[in-house]
C-alpha cells in the first residue's frame, strides 16, 4: 500500500488559516490502514483544528467526510453536490488522491494533510516500512524476492557495499542491509551460487527518470 | 610484455614488482597546491597516486581536476570515481575527459552515503553501481564503444581497478564478491585498511583457492595510526573496519609522545608480514592527512627505490 504520515498540525493551520468553510476529506484505502488519513484521523484533525481556531477567537466551519477512495472519479464525484459549500479542502489521501480530487474541482483550493512516504507494508501496528519504489521493471526474480532498489540506501544492483556490518546498513544501525537479506535468502533457497551472476546495467527509463508514466490497457477499456 | 594500457601501474605489475600506491585527498577549496604539495611529498616513493572523489561525501575539489594537476607534475594519477554523484552520461564523459589528459588509471567505487557528508539532504544517483562502472570502463576501452553502443573516437586507455573490503559482512560472500568484480573486469584491487592480519590472510587463502589472485592484482591497504585515539575511533565508529583489540591496546599502552612512531611501526610490520602472503602484489598506503610519513614507511618496509623503468 501507499504509506503516508500525518503532517504537523501547525503546517495545516498555516495552509488554511485564511479560509472559513473547510472540508477535511479522508480516504478509506491505504491511508486508513496506515492510520494517517482515514475516518478516525479526519475526526481527530477536524476537532483539533476547531479547538485551535476557537482558542484564537476565530470560529471556522470545519466539516468531515471520508470517501471510499480519492483516486477514482466515481468516489471523488460524491462531493459534487456539496463542494460549493466550502472555500477550502484538506485531503488526507495520498498525493494521488489530493491531486485527483483537485483535478475534479478546479475552483476549490485543496491542501495536503499528510506526507506521502512510500510503498510499504505493515510490520506491526504503528510500524510501516518501505518495500517498493515502483521502478517499473521488477527485478525481484533475480534478488531472492528482496528489492535492492527500495531497500538498499545506494540502490546498488551488485551489493553489498563495504558499509554492511552485522547485517545492518552503515547509515542507520536499525536498518537491515538489503544485500545481507538477499544473500541470506538465496542461501536458504539453496541458490547462493546465483549471487555471482552480475546484474546488468538497469534500464531506468521505466522509473521516474523516463518522465511521468502511464499504464494503458486497451483490453480492459470500455 | 602484453600491456593493455600505457598505465605505469600496469607496467609495474607486469614486470613482477611489488607495486606501491598512496592517495591524496583534494581540499575543500580551490587551491591546487593542497593537492600538489601532498603529491610532492610522496611522488618518489609510489608508482601511482589515488585522488579521492568527494570522500566521506564532503564536497571537495573534484578528483578529475586534481588528477590533471598531478599529471602535469609528471606523476601517475589514479582517478577515483564514485557512482553516487553522476549518472552514466556524466561518468562516461568524465572518463573521456580524463583520457584526454592521458590519465590512465581508474578506481571504481560506490562512494560513502551522502548522509555522512555536508549535503545530507542531497540526492544520490547510483544510476550504475561500482561493478557496472567497471564494466562500462572496460567496454569503452576494449570495445571502443559507449554504453549506448556507439563507437568512441580515441577510446580511453585506462587500467581499471576496484576496491574490496575483506572485513565487511556477510563474510561468506566476500570472496564471491571479489570474483564478481574480477568478472566485471577489475584488473587491480585496493583493499580496505588491513589491521586484522589473520582475517586478511584467511581471505587471501580463499581468494587463492578460487585462483582470483592470478586474475587481478591485489594491493593490500595499509593505514598507520596517528594516535591511540584514532585507533579507538576507527575500531568503534568506522563501518566495515576490523581492528583487533590487541592492536588498540598496543597503541593505548604506548606513551602519547611515542604513539606516532608506534603507529608507523605497526604499519611497517604489517607490510613486511603481508609481503610474504602469496597473491599480494602491492600495497596501497592510506596515510590520511599524514602523507609526509609515506616515504618513511615505504623505505623501512623495503619498498624503495621504485622501479625506474618498469618495462
Amino acid at each position: 500500500m501507499i504509506v503516508a504520515d500525518k503532517k504537523p498540525i501547525e503546517e495545516i493551520v498555516e495552509e488554511i488559516k485564511d479560509h472559513e468553510r473547510i472540508l477535511i476529506l479522508g480516504c478509506n484505502e491505504c491511508v486508513t490502514v496506515c492510520e494517517a488519513g482515514g475516518k478516525k484521523e479526519v475526526e481527530i484533525l477536524a476537532s483539533a483544528l476547531r479547538m485551535y481556531f476557537l482558542n484564537q477567537g476565530r470560529e471556522k466551519n470545519i466539516e468531515e467526510l471520508t470517501l471510499e477512495r480519492q483516486c477514482d472519479s466515481e468516489y471523488v464525484e460524491e462531493i459534487r453536490g456539496v463542494s460549493d459549500q466550502y472555500d477550502a479542502l484538506v485531503s488526507l489521501a495520498c498525493g494521488v488522491g489530493v491531486q485527483f480530487t483537485a483535478e475534479h474541482y478546479p475552483g476549490l483550493p485543496i491542501y495536503p494533510g499528510v506526507n506521502t512516504c512510500f510503498l510499504g507494508a505493515t510490520e506491526h501496528r504503528g510500524l510501516w516500512t518501505e518495500r517498493c519504489q515502483a521502478c517499473g521493471q521488477c527485478i525481484l526474480a533475480r534478488t531472492g524476492g528482496i528489492c535492492p532498489v527500495s531497500r538498499c540506501a545506494k540502490r546498488i544492483m551488485n551489493g553489498p557495499c563495504g558499509g554492511s556490518s552485522n547485517g545492518k546498513c552503515e547509515i542507520n544501525p536499525d536498518l537491515a542491509c538489503a544485500w545481507q537479506l538477499i544473500v541470506d535468502r538465496l542461501d536458504s533457497l539453496g541458490r547462493l551460487e546465483e549471487y555471482e551472476t552480475l546484474s546488468p546495467v538497469k534500464d531506468w527509463s521505466a522509473d521516474r527518470a523516463g518522465g511521468p508514466r502511464k499504464v494503458e490497457r486497451e483490453d480492459v477499456q470500455s | 610484455m602484453n600491456l593493455k594500457t600505457p598505465s605505469k601501474l600496469e607496467q609495474v605489475f607486469a614486470a613482477g614488482h611489488i607495486a606501491v600506491t598512496s592517495e591524496c585527498g583534494p581540499p575543500r577549496g580551490s587551491d591546487p597546491e593542497a593537492v600538489t604539495k601532498k603529491a610532492e611529498m610522496i611522488k618518489d616513493h609510489v608508482d601511482a597516486i589515488n585522488i579521492t572523489d568527494n570522500q566521506t561525501a564532503m564536497t571537495r575539489l573534484c578528483s578529475l581536476a586534481s588528477c590533471i594537476h598531478i599529471k602535469q607534475m609528471g606523476l601517475e594519477p589514479i582517478l577515483q570515481m564514485v557512482t553516487r554523484d553522476r549518472n552514466r552520461i556524466a561518468m562516461q564523459s568524465d572518463l573521456l575527459g580524463a583520457a584526454s589528459f592521458d590519465i590512465h588509471n581508474l578506481l571504481c567505487l560506490s562512494g560513502d552515503h551522502q548522509s555522512f557528508g555536508d549535503c545530507a539532504q542531497g540526492q544520490n544517483v547510483h544510476d550504475l553501481d561500482s561493478m557496472q562502472l567497471i564494466q562500462t570502463a572496460r567496454q569503452m576501452r576494449d570495445e571502443g564503444k559507449f554504453l549506448g553502443g556507439d563507437d568512441i573516437k580515441r577510446p580511453p586507455r585506462m587500467f581499471v581497478g576496484a576496491a574490496a573490503n575483506p572485513f565487511a559482512d556477510p563474510y561468506e560472500i566476500r570472496v564471491p564478491r571479489l570474483a564478481k568484480k574480477v568478472a566485471a573486469g577489475a584488473e587491480y584491487i585496493q583493499t580496505q585498511c588491513i589491521f586484522n592480519l589473520e582475517k586478511f590472510e584467511q581471505w587471501m587463502h580463499d581468494v587463492r583457492e578460487r585462483g582470483l589472485h592470478e586474475k587481478t592484482c591485489i594491493m593490500a591497504g595499509i593505514t598507520p595510526f596517528k594516535s591511540a585515539g584514532m585507533a579507538k575511533f576507527m575500531a568503534k565508529r568506522v563501518p566495515g573496519m576490523d581492528i583487533p583489540d590487541a592492536l588498540v591496546k598496543r597503541m593505548s599502552d604506548t606513551p602519547k609522545d611515542k604513539q606516532q612512531a608506534e603507529g608507523i611501526k605497526i604499519a611497517i610490520e604489517s607490510i613486511q608480514r603481508l609481503k610474504e602472503c602469496q597473491g599480494v602484489k602491492g600495497f596501497h598506503i592510506m596515510a590520511i592527512e599524514w602523507e609526509e610519513k609515506v616515504p618513511e614507511i615505504c623505505e623501512a618496509a623495503g619498498m624503495h627505490p621504485r622501479p625506474e623503468n618498469a618495462g
